[in-house]
């Protein structure tokens, strides 16, 4: 039986009730027990997190996560990955089926979920492949695929390629209130690319991948869900013309969410003049207008959620020159504060709204349990030091993958500790 | 003729990489294009052989085909006195999976002095400048650099003008695929040139406007203006889709032939850098016509890589002393 955990010293953060003040929060029994319990309502024997000077936030959500597992071990497996993801402050990450063989049976659902129970890192939902082996053809069993516990659908890396079957998987996932993921992205059109394409890849000679290749995909998306009325979500998304279709959907009434990456509101193309592959990401970094672009639509919430993109590949796979180098980069361990960096420190949010877009909302899209500090709820608590500077050290990191485009930088904001169900499973 | 003094010339550069002409100075590039004509000079066009660098060793190491630059890099070598090594992709490790670093890495250990490389992906020269100890040339990297390239291009319209100063040069063609353009508009605009690149909006980005440099789609209207044509070959191996709808439309818009001579400067320099396809970017009567420079190029180039060649060891050299030392 886990003893009952009561952080205080703290400021509690909760955009699900508007909280942003100072408190004790009691957890028991694997959910919230109490916000500002009195003396006589703390149990005997409870442990006792100080957490003077930090932030007490609802665990973070991550909407797509590649844990590579099954198939391709050497880049990430699902304790690997899970505990990257707490070292991250994320309590729940959406597993995408980046695997071999990809997660379109009940079979393949079971076998992520269990290694992931018995990895006791962050909790791992499964998001199944929209389509049958992901071939983009026919409908995988997507009714089944719900029953055995995928929470979405996916694609993913790769955007549903037929825009029939995108169209018929809205309409079929109404009656399983499941979402749908769609990482927009017109194939033909970035065929080859390695880099945003604009001035920067002029002058280097490298492939790009065009913005316009994003923004004619999430136009289809945008449109298809309307037509639909089917739940989708874009992401991740990385351009000016995303952007702006997606502010004018909403603007519409039209119920479609979308996410962005932190990597992509804070680094531009102009990195890419080193030339190495930690720079090669997914969607690319853009121009230093496309970042300013989407940071303001995260804070305006035309960008919903800050998803971590996290793309774990080998060393050896990265060790290789910029064309034949896979598109990989480990951020579960620095997207927080990467995100506080970019919106932070630069005052365009704040932490409540940094929350919102990293817990709340996405939890919300998804449907989870998760997302708040709500009594009775979840016990899937963070606690963050929100001004303690660190360097990336990509060696440290507990995921197997180390290739990141923010080696060596100064971030701000620290995850101190994760809780996953009332029980502490990381402390720095 | 003797040995050049060239110690004046060394004093002035400190590089022990030839990765690109875009970070280069002005005073660098004319460091090696002087250094370049001394050498030429004193090989009497580069056919005689001095041992300014004897005992050193060049490896080729090249990932993609090349006939002329390699030997050209290979004569460079053997000019000044220095053995040379030959690697090639086809049945070496890289075609066993071994990455193009590990490749480079393991050549070096054979006690190599330069590496000049070629390859298909932009930056493997960086790459390889900053995991290797030795000097390292780039002979092409995709569609990025080929610096000597450009400055080979850069010492013909010298020898011909004098100087670069307030001439306008045009680069015809498949910019969008092209080293050598990459090259040449770096040089040329350093050195105070005016560039036009000139070819279909598909091949010429109108981002190179954003750039300083002038955006021309009708090779007629800019023709008269030129005082040097330096005329792209189409590189059909690197476009995925053809970014014109066919080889008869393009020669008739952008070939340069006897018609089009008569509209152009009476003195204007007519340069490719070859393999040139005859019949598309030009005419047989004018690539062996008085006003082409092409075979000119061909000579130059042993001697701007004697020059690249020269001048990184001397770097290299004084690099090494000042590490002993400390």
């Amino acid at each position: 039986m886990k003893k009952p955990l009561l952080i205080h010293n703290g400021i509690l953060i909760d955009p699900s009730q508007n909280l942003n003040r100072g408190g004790r929060l009691l957890l028991d029994r694997g959910v919230v027990a109490a916000i500002d319990p009195s003396d006589e309502d703390i149990p005997e024997g409870c442990e006792v997190i100080d957490a003077a000077g930090c932030l007490v936030t609802p665990g973070f959500v991550d909407l797509g996560v590649e844990l590579r597992e099954p198939g391709f071990e050497e880049d990430e497996t699902i304790l690997s990955g899970s505990h990257a993801a707490l070292a991250g402050g994320y309590t729940s990450i959406l597993a995408t089926s980046s695997t071999d063989p990809v997660i379109d049976s009940h079979g393949a659902v079971e076998f992520v979920r269990q290694k992931a129970t018995q990895a006791r890192g962050a909790r791992v939902h499964v998001v199944g492949c929209l389509s049958s082996g992901r071939a983009g053809k026919q409908m995988a069993e997507l009714g089944l695929l719900s029953e055995a516990g995928a929470v979405a659908f996916s694609d993913a890396p790769r955007a549903v390629p037929s825009d029939a079957l995108l169209k018929r998987a809205l309409e079929y996932c109404r009656m399983l209130d499941r979402p749908i993921f769609d990482h927009p992205e017109v194939p033909e059109m970035a065929s080859g690319g390695v880099m945003h394409e604009g001035q920067v890849s002029l002058v280097l000679g490298l492939k790009g991948l065009p913005t316009e290749a994003e923004d004619l995909a999430v136009a289809r998306d945008v449109r298809l869900a309307e037509a639909t009325d089917g739940r989708l979500h874009v992401g991740p998304v990385s351009t000016m013309g995303a952007v702006d279709m997606l502010r004018r959907v909403k603007s519409r009434g039209v119920v479609v969410t979308a996410s962005a990456c932190p990597h992509n509101l804070m680094l531009n193309d102009t990195e890419m003049r080193s030339y190495e592959s930690r720079f090669k990401v997914h969607p690319p970094l853009r121009s230093a207008r496309h970042v300013a672009t989407l940071c303001q639509a995260v804070k305006d919430k035309t960008i919903d959620a800050i998803q971590s993109g996290h793309m774990p590949r080998s060393r050896e796979k990265m060790m290789n020159d910029l064309d034949q180098s896979p598109f990989g980069i480990s951020s579960l361990e620095t997207a927080m504060a990467t995100a506080a960096t970019a919106l932070i420190r630069t005052g365009i949010m704040d932490w409540i709204e940094l929350i919102d877009r990293m817990s709340t909302r996405p939890a919300q899209i998804v449907g989870l349990n998760a997302g708040t500090l709500g009594i009775g709820r979840p016990a899937d608590v963070t606690i963050i030091d929100p001004n303690a500077g660190w360097k990336v050290e990509p060696t440290r990191f507990r995921s197997s993958c180390i290739s990141t485009p923010l080696a060596g930088m100064e971030l701000i904001g620290r995850v101190k500790h994760t809780i996953v169900g009332g029980e502490l499973r990381f402390s720095v | 003729m003797s040995v050049p003094d060239l110690t004046s010339y060394v004093d002035r550069w400190d590089r022990r990489h030839l990765l690109d002409l875009e970070s280069l100075t002005a005073d660098e590039i004319t460091t090696l294009l002087d250094v370049a004509q001394l050498l030429k000079d004193a090989t009497e066009g580069c056919r005689r052989k001095l041992s300014l660098l004897s005992g050193k060793t060049c490896a080729n190491l090249f990932f993609e085909n090349s006939t002329r630059t390699r030997n050209s890099f290979s004569l460079a070598a053997k000019r000044l006195g220095a053995d040379t090594v030959e690697f090639g992709s086809s049945g070496s490790s890289t075609a066993k999976g071994e990455t193009f670093a590990d490749t480079a890495k393991t050549i070096e250990a054979m006690g190599v002095d330069w590496v000049v490389t070629r390859h298909s992906t932009p930056g493997t020269p960086n790459l390889l400048a900053r995991e290797l100890g030795c000097c390292v040339l780039n002979a092409g990297d995709g569609p990025h650099e080929h610096p000597t390239q450009g400055l080979l291009d850069l010492l013909t319209i010298r020898q011909h003008r004098g100087t670069l100063e307030g001439l306008t040069v045009a680069l015809v063609g498949d910019i969008a695929h092209s080293r050598t353009a990459r090259s040449n508009i770096w040089g040329l605009k350093k050195l105070g040139a005016h560039v036009i690149v000139c070819g279909p909006p598909t091949l010429v980005s109108p981002r190179w406007k954003e750039l300083g440099f002038e955006v021309a789609h009708h090779l007629d209207a800019i023709l008269p203006r030129c005082d040097v044509l330096n005329l792209l070959r189409i590189q059909f191996e690197r476009q995925n889709a053809r970014p014109f709808p066919s080889v008869h439309e393009y020669a008739a818009l952008y070939a340069m032939n006897a018609t089009r001579m008569r509209q152009a400067k009476p003195n204007i320099l007519i340069m490719a850098p070859g393999p040139i396809n005859r019949g598309v970017e030009i005419t047989p009567e004018v690539a062996d016509g008085p006003h082409s420079v092409i075979l000119e190029q061909v000579t130059n180039g042993i001697a701007v890589r004697m020059s690249a060649l020269y001048l990184l060891s001397a770097a290299d050299d004084r690099y090494a002393a000042d590490k002993k030392r400390n």
